[in-house]
């Protein structure tokens, strides 16, 4: 088997068995890369240069005993997240140039333990969209279908991924920004609970909802990354002081005496039939490894998570991007004829349609006489749709829904309509409003299209996440299928 | 709701976010056909609901100011667009009467 088709998991155990060198796992990543990247573009920037002085590097310590389970293993990161020397893109042209100077919390971490980062993963521009399709730059394509979406807002993260172009990879979540991708590429992606990851270093999209996790090939390998990335950070004070437990040791097979519910709400309204389906099978694999599933469960408030969402996010981020005013970083347009004419050429050429259009819709929602119509009352909603989970996770373990209702659709089927677009995350966007972990797991395919498993838990329940995602993928052999490029 | 030509004008002003007439005429459409769809949140009974502004208790975190290393200006300063020795250069905020 070719060195990159490998999980980190499998690729560290060579390493540490001396029967692979990590500079041979990164010259077979970058030789990936070079291979299949021009199809899928997942990349706004590759780092051949500095990933083969990172392996050496890598190759030293294993050499000297002192390595960490992720040394050495070839990474690609979301271009959201802050590299230093390394441009962060944003995918926009806003942030086209900027080479921050300091590394994220995240990258931090991870170079700690010997990472060895491949390069910068495209994306909607600012993390706002589902389809990778609002990058400034060029559209990422998914590996199973070339003509169709990858999902988004990661989606370069989950197509280096599926495309065995790196081993792991970071994203980041506001909305289901992993989580959706994730189940259309048939790759693992884990949002964690907010607060679980620093968001220090993190560009900052909708700052209550916005939180960084792993994409990966497996299980193992989520619970690993995981591992690697979270804990307090004095240097986010949403990041919570609670102790980490070994994620690892929660990959034990069976799921008897779990409790897992299905919420009804998560199975109408635009679902596709070939994805009920795939959900249908799953819940019958679920209960055969030994978990009870009652199918009676009402969240109520679910349908409106859409409207929840899309004041409270663009709301944020309206706030968040008012400091892109083209004086100390970024883009700044040159021709203008005053100070305030300055500030609205930059934002006017330096950000794209979907940017602009949430900056607005958020602007209108927290606008005087709108306040109380919009952001009040969704933040009240947002309070409604928490309780309701609070009390599902009174009796049960786990939820288990759709990640989206939808398979991929085509490229530009979905640009020309906002709304269309933000429906393919209503699964997803809940566990956001209400802080929660989520996972999506490859659970099959519709005409070769890929279906994603979510499973939900209450606030740092990432182990029983992990568990009922491990028992259900070694149940089944969905993640082994590969794209075929 | 619908929204005027004038109301999306007066947004893009609070934010200082430049629109050609093209993009006034399709956000217009676009936020009008958005915030109709929304309008289903006031369906929702709210009484005497609290609002969450974040899901995870916050409380006032606190530290030591105790001095540390940090970035040099240089470094603060390379992605300036404009600037002149440890400043940023920026356009003239008064107007000359």
């Amino acid at each position: 088997m070719s060195l990159f088709r490998l999980t980190a998991h499998e690729a560290a155990d060579r390493l540490r068995r001396r029967e692979t060198s990590s500079v041979e796992l990164t010259r077979a990543a970058l030789g990936r890369i070079a291979s299949v990247d021009p199809k899928v573009r997942a990349f706004v920037s590759v780092c051949e240069e500095q990933a083969l002085r990172q392996a050496e590097a890598a190759d030293a310590r294993l050499k000297s005993g002192d390595a960490a389970p992720l040394t050495g293993i070839p990474a690609l990161i979301k271009d959201n997240m802050c590299t230093a020397g390394v441009r962060t893109t944003c995918s926009s042209k806003m942030l086209e140039s900027f080479v921050p100077p300091y590394d994220a919390t995240v990258v931090e971490k991870l170079a700690g333990a010997g990472m060895v980062m491949l390069g910068k993963a495209n994306m909607d521009e600012f993390a706002m969209g589902s389809s990778t399709e609002h990058s400034a730059f060029f559209p990422t394509h998914n590996p199973w279908d070339l003509a169709r979406v990858p999902g988004g807002s990661s989606g370069g993260a989950a197509v280096g991924v599926a495309a065995d172009e790196c081993f792991y990879s970071l994203g980041s979540d506001t909305g289901g920004s992993i989580r959706q991708p994730a189940g259309f590429c048939s790759v693992v992606g884990l949002k964690p609970t907010y607060g679980r990851v620093s968001r220090y270093g993190l560009v900052a999209f909708a700052s209550s909802l916005d939180q960084i996790g792993p994409f990966t090939k497996d299980v193992t390998d989520c619970a690993l990354v995981l591992n690697a990335i979270s804990g307090h950070d004095p240097r986010d004070s949403t990041s919570l002081p609670v102790p980490v437990p070994d994620y690892a040791q929660a990959l034990v097979p069976g799921l008897k005496g779990l409790r897992l519910g299905v919420p009804k709400e998560y199975f109408v309204a635009g679902m596709q039939a070939g994805v009920q389906d795939v959900m249908e099978a799953a819940l019958v694999r679920l209960q055969e490894l030994g978990a009870e599933i009652d199918r009676d469960v009402s969240l109520p408030h679910t349908p409106y998570a859409l409207a929840v969402y899309y004041i409270i996010a663009p709301s944020e981020a309206s706030a968040n991007l008012a400091r892109y005013d083209g004086v100390k970083y970024g883009f700044s347009a040159k021709e203008a004829e005053s100070m305030w004419d300055g500030l609205e050429k930059t934002k006017q050429y330096g950000l794209g349609p979907e940017v602009k259009r949430r900056i607005m819709l958020g602007t209108h929602a927290l606008s005087s006489g709108y306040y109380d119509a919009y952001y009040l009352k969704a933040q009240k909603v947002r309070t409604l749709i928490r309780r309701e989970f609070d009390r599902a996770f009174e009796k049960y373990d786990a939820l288990v829904t759709p990640t989206s209702p939808v398979v991929p659709f085509k490229m530009g089927e979905r640009m020309d309509d906002p709304l269309q677009m933000y429906l393919s995350d209503v699964c997803t966007l809940p566990m956001n409003i209400a802080g929660i972990p989520g996972i999506s797991v490859p659970a099959g395919f519709v005409d070769g299209l890929p279906v994603g498993l979510q499973i939900v838990a209450r606030p740092l329940a990432e182990e029983t996440l992990l568990r009922v995602a491990y028992a259900y993928e070694q149940a089944t052999d969905w993640h082994k299928k590969k794209p075929p490029l | 709701m619908k929204l005027s030509r004038e109301e999306v004008r007066h947004l893009a002003l609070l934010v200082h976010l430049g629109l050609s007439d093209e993009e006034v005429e399709r956000l217009r459409e676009q936020l009008s056909n958005i915030l109709e769809n929304f309008e289903v949140l006031q369906q929702v009974d709210t009484t005497g609901v609290e609002p969450t502004a974040h899901c995870i208790a916050l409380e006032n975190v606190l530290r030591d100011d105790v001095p540390g290393p940090s970035l040099s200006a240089g470094q603060v300063l390379a992605n300036a667009p404009d600037r002149e020795e440890d400043y940023l250069k920026v356009r003239a905020v008064l107007e000359q009467p």
